[in-house]
């Protein structure tokens, strides 16, 4: 009985961009066998691309990433199953089946689930969140029965929602607490940009607004929202997006220590010697250097994957990140961003130079350092940055001068477009604030 | 007996009209940014029913257009239905009545210069985008319909000799052949100049354009072929499949093509050498001598010199296609003059002509769009493409760059790749793209979401990045 019981050596739990990227990442370095156990799909797939499937861009195959045959392939094998319990004491893994695998390591990588409204009542039908793919399938189910929508959060899966119903020619009511979108993640000319931008999309945009209560119909399905401010919205559909949470479910109860999301070291490592935990899902005790303790983003989730490779393969190797960069689309407002940059400048830690187009929605924020003069970081919206050499200058901690004089080489727009980091004044406006 | 064009302009006319109403109802109301809602729903862009029919109607067209053109109404002693309706356009620009293939080079141009407007319309955010359609509507229009049309009025008693200047060997593939050949020849200075210039764009305008700006300068923005796949043919570009097993299939069909119109031109070549031994100043032996000593030093130069810069799938292709077209080039030693292991070289130009030419390019090519998409003849057996795309896998300052670690492995470039080619592949290892397929429409990076994929030019030894050098393992 026991000895015919399976067993991994690699026992890695979500087949997200972490588990994955563990996962190929371990098979490049080791023979080791690896079991991946999905709940949510049988092989990985892009979830940042999900909200393409609803507008009829790509086909759910077409966020695979790999095909079919690459997994047995690299002899890794796949599982799609829900893991209710945790025994690490026994070094297994308990499946809602029953079954029990056992393994000489278990990785989480289970990813965040969408946040619930606090203070609201949010039960009721079409009333749901937006993360996994069977949110994807459900808002399918009730796209074809809705005229007009809400979207409750102005952050970037909110945005995301807005732009998947605007595609269905849904009205879109989107409910945002702040005084812009974005107001989190963007500073104010950049949020009132893409506020503006959102706008003329069409999208109905309700700030500084929440929800008070969901009106539901006879059968229980949302026909209605009535706001903090007294408005009421008629709707037939309403999405959540306030952000989301690690996703613990299966391991709350088990000796790994939990806070919001599973407590790891900088080798990743829990509080049990062969259980690590990446990616989303994961809470750093002492965070790197100018990064979140939890990162629930694509990037953060595949550096972890990889580093924790590493180590998993004899060569203990420390979580760092290297500097910050995320990416995004508003609608048609590309952003990108490397290094730091606050919300506002900070007095004495944090200076910043902008510049705005007068027409284009495109702009360049440079944060840096005034006391020491050195280059923090850039946000852009509209204009494609290289990475490569951005992440070089902000390794080699370089002067905001330096950065100046070399911006258009960082232009990473395709060919024949006019290159606004040519033209950019930033180089007359340092010159003048030296002067003072 | 020659009809009014009235019937013509009025028709013409309400399909321009048509159309631009149809774009600006699409287009013109929206901010610009990309307009891909509902492709995968929609019946004809998403390989539904109108999808078939769109298929079977374009499939018989050809049918008809290559093999049975008295269904259009053709007829050498005066043509009626179709084909008469265009005789007045006819008439004004070459003073000959229509035939069926100036109705073909009509609605083909006029096909490339309508979606020509909506890929304009569509696209109108990115100036690469727009340079590159205004490029292929002009070459279309100039190049290969108006220059050849006036020309062939300037010098109505010349015989007739193919006149799109850009139009070269071996995607024309009746270049080198024996008619061909000889009313250039006799074709006065005009057919000098075609002559001349046809071989200078083969040997070496094209290899140095190639080398300059990736095999993009003909396929993606002077081909009319390319024109059509570019305009036309947008809207079904998601449906090339970008499976491996297709890949492979690709590089064996289309490196047969080639070795196929090599060996139908050699044998012409050699049969007209044989036939007119005075025509050039060398004679056939030292033609076939001077063939193979370049060739196999080519072969070995290229070969020993990619020897560390590529993997060995690339290496193991590029020397069975070099051996088999040295070994097809000593075939004619053995054989008669007008035979090539016993087949005449007619009937080889003949096979070739309608499998390739008419069948592959044309039915498959154009009629399959709404099915395959519409780069199958352009990736699977355009031998003009298999040329340039060698000389841009292996000397080229070409390559489609990654940004860092910004790719989130979405799809979106791999599915509006028309080529088929596995773009996120390489973006989520951050790997600058080198492919020999690649035609460089720029259209990935057009629809990426995260500003992830850059065309660009640049020094050839900065093309590939070492593994430890890439921004994601």
């Amino acid at each position: 009985m026991q000895d015919s019981r399976p067993h991994y050596t690699f026992i890695i739990i979500g087949n997200g961009i972490a588990g994955t990227t563990l996962a190929r990442q371990i098979r490049k370095r080791s023979t080791e066998s690896i079991l991946i156990v999905s709940e949510e799909t049988p092989y990985f797939f892009s979830r940042t691309a999900l909200m393409y499937i609803f507008m009829g861009h790509l086909r759910f195959e077409d966020t695979q990433p790999y095909e079919n045959t690459f997994w047995a392939k690299n002899d890794i094998a796949l599982l799609q199953a829900r893991v209710t319990t945790l025994l690490p004491a026994k070094n297994s893994i308990i499946l809602a089946s029953g079954e029990t695998i056992s393994y000489s390591t278990l990785i989480l990588a289970t990813g965040s689930k969408p946040k619930i409204l606090p203070n609201v009542n949010t039960q009721g039908e079409a009333i749901q969140g937006f993360y996994h793919k069977w949110d994807l399938e459900n808002l399918e189910q009730w796209a074809a029965t809705t005229q007009q929508a809400v979207v409750v959060g102005g952050g970037l899966i909110g945005v995301e929602l807005a732009e998947m119903l605007h595609s269905r020619k849904i009205e879109v009511h989107f409910l945002i607490r702040d005084a812009y979108f974005g107001a989190h993640l963007l500073p104010t000319e950049e949020g009132q940009m893409v506020t503006k931008h959102l706008q003329k999309h069409g999208i109905h945009l309700h700030l500084n607004d929440r929800p008070e209560q969901f009106i539901l119909d006879d059968i229980q399905r949302v026909q209605g929202v009535k706001t903090k401010r007294g408005i009421k919205l008629h709707c037939q559909w309403v999405g959540l997006s306030i952000g989301v949470s690690p996703n613990l479910d299966g391991f709350q109860d088990s000796t790994v220590i939990i806070n919001k999301g599973v407590v790891v070291d900088e080798y990743l490592k829990t509080n049990i010697d062969n259980i690590y935990a990446i990616g989303d899902c994961a809470e750093m005790a002492v965070p790197p250097s100018g990064r979140k303790k939890i990162e629930p983003v694509w990037y953060s989730g595949r550096a972890m994957g990889e580093t924790l490779a590493q180590t998993l393969c004899g060569n203990p190797t420390v979580y760092d990140p290297g500097p910050w960069f995320n990416s995004a689309k508003f609608f048609d407002i590309e952003y990108q961003t490397y290094g730091q940059v606050s919300l506002q400048p900070q007095a004495e830690k944090e200076h910043h130079l902008f510049w705005q187009h007068r027409q284009k929605n495109c702009s360049l924020r440079l944060a840096y350092d005034p006391k020491t003069k050195r280059f923090l970081g850039v946000l852009a919206l509209g204009i494609r940055l290289r990475h490569t050499h951005l992440d070089r200058w902000l390794r080699r901690e370089k002067s905001i001068a330096f950065v100046i004089k070399h911006l258009s080489e960082v232009s990473f727009d395709p060919e024949l477009t006019t290159d606004y980091l040519k033209t950019m004044p930033f180089h007359a406006q340092w010159e003048a604030l030296q002067k003072k | 007996m020659l009809r009014e064009p009235f019937g013509l302009i009025v028709s013409f006319g309400l399909m321009s009209v048509g159309g631009l109403f149809y774009f600006k109802a699409h287009y013109g109301k929206t901010p610009p940014g990309i307009n891909n809602n509902g492709v995968w729903f929609n019946a004809l862009t998403g390989r539904g029913l109108w999808g078939w029919v769109l298929g079977l109607v374009l499939t018989g067209f050809y049918v008809a257009l290559y093999w049975f053109p008295e269904v259009l109404g053709y007829d050498p002693k005066g043509s009626s239905g179709m084909v008469a309706f265009f005789d007045p356009l006819s008439v004004a620009l070459n003073g000959k009545p229509a035939t069926q293939w100036f109705l073909y080079g009509t609605l083909y141009t006029f096909a490339i210069l309508l979606f020509g407007v909506k890929f304009l319309w569509k696209y109108r955010q990115n100036n690469y985008q727009i340079i590159r359609t205004l490029s292929v509507m002009f070459f279309q229009l100039g190049f290969a319909y108006f220059i050849p049309e006036l020309l062939s009025a300037l010098h109505p008693n010349t015989p007739y000799f193919a006149k799109d200047l850009k139009n070269m060997w071996p995607l024309q593939y009746y270049f080198f052949e024996e008619w061909h050949l000889n009313n250039m020849l006799q074709g006065g200075r005009l057919g000098s100049f075609f002559l001349v210039f046809g071989l200078l764009l083969i040997f070496v305008i094209s290899p140095l354009l190639t080398y300059w700006f990736g095999k993009r300068w003909y396929c993606s923005w002077v081909c009319g072929c390319g024109g059509l796949a570019e305009t036309a043919g947008d809207p079904f570009r998601q449906l090339s499949s970008k499976k491996i097993s297709v890949w492979k299939v690709e590089r064996w069909m289309i490196h047969v093509v080639l070795v196929f119109v090599s060996i139908t031109t050699l044998a012409a070549l050699w049969s007209f050498m044989t036939l007119h031994p005075d025509a050039f100043f060398f004679n056939r032996y030292e033609f076939l001598g001077s063939l193979l000593a370049l060739g196999s030093t080519a072969l070995v130069g290229l070969g020993l010199a990619m020897r560390k810069a590529f993997d060995k799938t690339v290496q193991y292709s590029f020397w069975s296609v070099g051996v088999v077209l040295l070994t097809a080039l000593t075939l004619p030693l053995f054989t008669s003059p007008q035979e090539l292991f016993y087949i005449s070289h007619h009937s080889l130009q003949h096979s070739y002509g309608f499998a390739i030419g008419g069948a592959f390019s044309g039915v498959l090519g154009v009629g399959f769009y709404p099915i395959l998409g519409s780069r199958v003849w352009c990736r699977f057996g355009c031998p003009m493409a298999a040329i340039l795309g060698v000389q841009q896998r292996l000397f080229s300052r070409f390559r489609i760059s990654t940004n860092g670690g910004q790719c989130i492995s979405c799809g979106n470039c791999s599915s509006y790749c028309e080529m088929g080619i596995d773009v996120r592949a390489y973006a989520q290892k951050s790997e600058p793209i080198v492919r020999a397929s690649c035609v460089g429409c720029g259209i990935c990076a057009t629809v990426c979401p995260r500003g992830v994929l850059k065309l660009e030019n640049g020094p050839v030894s900065t093309r590939t990045l070492a593994e430890e050098d890439r921004f994601i393992l």
